[in-house]
């Protein structure tokens, strides 16, 4: 019995690995990195648009042809624009969107650490 | 004094955020690509619809005449529409319209052309739409002008009136 458990254990161990192998593909990473201009929401990956599936079949001839991830990025942000990316990079257009996160942490810090004070000099 | 200092300025971070959800309300939250022009052309090779011959873009586009590059399918609805804006343009003579056949059985796409005639000078096949993303497009219809190697003009969506004037104003 004990045998049977491990051999089904062992069984399922051994499909999360290869699951997650297919993940790892880089065509995939990538695709999951741009949205869809059709379905706006969805990933190219996730999508079934024409214009995704058309995209999938690029990015892997792209990966043929020896570009690399970042290369293949530029290459739709140039043809696209920012929007194609969801990791979009720091740019005059995106200097809020990835400072705001920064400035809010200060912001609250800075109201912490005067609570602190102000309480230890009750103290 | 102290004490109002907060609800004003609750009051007022308030009316902000209000404020700028408010005007967010009204923009379109669907993305179109910003449309540049004056940008060179992109490079590829196609096969040619009829002869299915290989060529090259560079031997599609050449010399400094007008181009116009139209991104049909015979599944597509709104290319029915524009076709006749196509079949206009077709009869001047300082522009040449070349079709783009985006991701179509042939024999479908062999009877639209038979059925609502061909303005196109030249048509290349697109199969899996990798082409369509060289140029930037995203969908059917879309079209190009192109003069000198360079885009002058994008094009999303069917030809219009407007749209038709203005290509012939720029042809000129």
């Amino acid at each position: 019995m004990n045998i049977l458990k491990l051999l089904i254990t062992v069984i399922f161990l051994i499909n999360f690995y290869s699951s997650d192998l297919k993940a790892k593909n880089l065509g995939t990473e990538i695709t999951k990195n741009l949205r869809c201009l059709i379905c706006q929401g969805q990933s190219v990956y996730d999508s079934d648009s024409e214009f995704a599936n058309s995209l999938k079949i690029l990015v892997e001839k792209k990966l043929d042809d020896g570009l690399n991830e970042k290369q293949i990025y530029d290459y739709l942000k140039n043809k696209y624009g920012d929007w194609i990316l969801y990791d979009p990079g720091f740019n005059k257009n995106t200097y809020f969107l990835w400072l705001l996160p920064i400035l809010m942490f200060v912001f609250g810090g800075a109201i912490i650490l005067r609570k602190v004070i102000l309480k230890k000099k009750k103290l | 004094m102290k004490a109002k200092i907060f609800p004003i300025f609750l009051i007022i971070t308030f009316s902000i955020i209000f404020y700028v959800f408010y005007k967010g309300l009204q923009n379109s939250n669907i993305y179109t690509p910003e449309i540049k022009s004056e940008i060179k052309i992109p490079s590829f090779e196609a096969k040619e619809f009829f002869s299915k011959d290989t060529i090259n873009s560079d031997q599609i586009f050449i010399g400094s005449e007008f181009y116009l590059l139209n991104i049909w399918a015979s599944w597509c609805i709104p290319c029915k529409e524009e076709h006749k804006y196509l079949m206009d343009l077709s009869k001047k003579e300082n522009i040449k319209i070349i079709g783009q056949n985006y991701k179509d059985n042939f024999v479908n796409a062999k009877n639209f052309l038979i059925k609502l005639d061909n303005p196109y000078d030249l048509i290349f096949s697109d199969n899996d739409g990798t082409i369509a993303i060289e140029w930037g497009a995203y969908g059917v219809p879309e079209s190009f002008l192109i003069k000198n190697n360079q885009i002058i003009k994008k094009i999303i969506g069917p030809l219009n009136e407007k749209l038709f004037s203005e290509i012939k104003e720029l042809t000129q």
